[in-house]
């Protein structure tokens, strides 16, 4: 049985937000199966800011609202998550300027906040800034009873990196998301070496739950819904039985099962992006499982923008998407079919959820 | 009047590549034609991804990557926020208001035909469908 916590008691005291109380981010719940509760534990999740300066100390207006709220709501959350993860894409283009205020609109958070360093972070100083202010690019680290491990998924080849006349023109084509002139994204030889070295030390039925910015899939190359050594990746996790990864950038739902790992994706908090399939000029290869949510309304600020709640049951994630303009929904692990299921829409076939 | 004649003399020499009929173009009249089309294509990308549209440097293709869910091929068709049914560049124009935070385009604003090549282009090969959602 798959057991989900209902928005309600997640979000104690959400009615007193004007804003009708949803949560831009992701409470991620851990649940081992003791029939006391005993051991489990939430985390939240908080990604793709997209934080975008102006000028001076003018913003844009919309990014900062998602982050604020997300912001706002996590700290009304109960029972309290044991700790916040912030997904990558803090900055729009890895200004320091854009750091630093996307810092302060987290800084309220009442938790230990967790960072993985997405493109938008990375391609203007190669994550100086970051790795100096933030966060490492990638560690891990144990809480209770589970494995956690940030890798930083979205390093391109040397002669990429090194090709561009300055670092603002390279941050320019990474940023575009569909600029033909990017590369695709990967973990490289060195983080993968460093991983097999940390797993050595992780026995293999301890739950593992990575976090990448990047899908550790292959998803669709125009967009970098891409990881190009996601296979090598995959095969170091492959000797556990419980793995989970959760990734950012897509800014929409996915989940995937291959074999003993499961993916999610977690929402913005600063727009959509379309599924690949809306793009007609190429083949997409977004898992089947996945039931797309219904395309972006813009009429609605914060449409295809959210948050989700993952319930780890028994070591395998529930995701439960709480969208401030959308449905709610919650993508579980099914013990029967040994995937991610949609719990509500397990079917293409409901209007509102046929995409095109 | 002399170099109309010329011309003309010219014409009647080499028929095959001035055509004197309504009805008949030639090879090298469609790769002009293509050619035009392909550097509207380009101009409309350039506005698509240019941040001065906008007052606030979004541009269209944060959100639309390749055009993507815009959907052309479905209008004209209700839009809520204007509450009626609406070509194609009207909605724009509320991107370009909203998002953007910038000034509308005029409908014959050249900059507006290109995002509309552009957006219409990346969707080729999709059937029409206006009025769908």
């Amino acid at each position: 049985m798959v057991k989900t916590l209902s928005r309600r008691a997640l979000v104690k005291g959400a009615s007193a937000l004007a804003a009708g109380g949803v949560l831009d981010m992701t409470l991620v719940k851990l649940a081992f199966g003791a029939p006391s509760g005993a051991g489990d534990f939430t985390f939240a999740y908080i990604s793709d800011s997209h934080i975008q300066q102006i000028e001076g100390g003018k913003f844009v207006r919309n990014w900062d609202r998602g982050l604020k709220r997300a912001v706002a709501e996590a700290n009304l959350l109960n029972p309290k998550p044991d700790f916040v993860m912030f997904g990558g894409d803090l900055a729009q283009l890895g200004k320091k300027e854009e750091l630093d205020h996307g810092l302060d609109l987290l800084s309220p958070l009442r938790y230990d906040v967790k960072y993985v360093l997405g493109e938008h972070d990375y391609y203007l100083d190669l994550g100086e800034y970051w790795a100096d202010k933030i966060s490492k690019h990638y560690y891990s680290w144990d809480h209770k009873g589970v494995h956690f491990i940030v890798l930083n998924s979205i390093i391109v080849d040397e002669a990429w990196t090194n090709k561009w006349a300055t670092p603002m023109e390279r941050m320019l084509v990474m940023a575009g998301l569909d600029d033909p002139r990017g590369s695709p994204f990967m973990v490289g030889e060195k983080q993968r070496q460093w991983l097999a070295a940390d797993l050595a030390k992780v026995p293999k039925s301890t739950p593992v739950v990575v976090f990448s910015h990047s899908p550790l899939q292959k998803i669709f190359k125009n967009w970098n819904f891409w990881t190009d050594d996601a296979e090598e990746v995959q095969a170091l996790l492959k000797p556990f039985s419980k793995v989970t990864v959760i990734y950012g950038h897509v800014h929409q739902i996915q989940y995937n099962q291959i074999g003993a790992i499961s993916f999610h994706s977690v929402m913005a908090t600063a727009w959509p992006w379309p599924y690949p399939e809306t793009y007609a000029q190429e083949g997409s290869l977004l898992p089947v499982m996945t039931v797309p949510m219904n395309r972006a309304d813009p009429f609605h600020e914060r449409d295809a923008t959210g948050w989700q709640f993952v319930d780890v049951h028994t070591g395998n994630v529930a995701l439960s998407y709480s969208l401030p303009d959308n449905s709610p929904r919650v993508v579980a692990y099914d013990e029967k079919l040994k995937r991610p299921r949609d719990l509500q829409y397990s079917e293409r076939t409901i209007p509102p959820h046929m995409h095109y | 009047m002399r170099i109309f004649l010329a011309a003309a003399l010219v014409a009647l020499a080499a028929p095959a590549f001035t055509p004197a009929r309504a009805d008949e173009f030639t090879k090298a009249d469609l790769e002009l034609w293509r050619k035009e089309y392909m550097a509207a294509v380009d101009k409309g990308r350039g506005v698509f991804t240019d941040p001065k549209l906008g007052t606030n440097g979004v541009v269209c293709a944060q959100c639309h990557p390749n055009g993507s869910n815009i959907h052309p091929e479905t209008y004209p068709k209700f839009q809520k926020q204007m509450g009626g049914v609406v070509p194609l560049w009207v909605m724009i124009n509320w991107c370009i208001q909203n998002p953007l935070e910038g000034e509308k385009l005029a409908p014959d604003d050249p900059r507006m035909f290109a995002i509309q090549t552009y957006i219409t282009h990346e969707r080729r090969g999709v059937k029409l469908d206006p009025g769908k959602h």
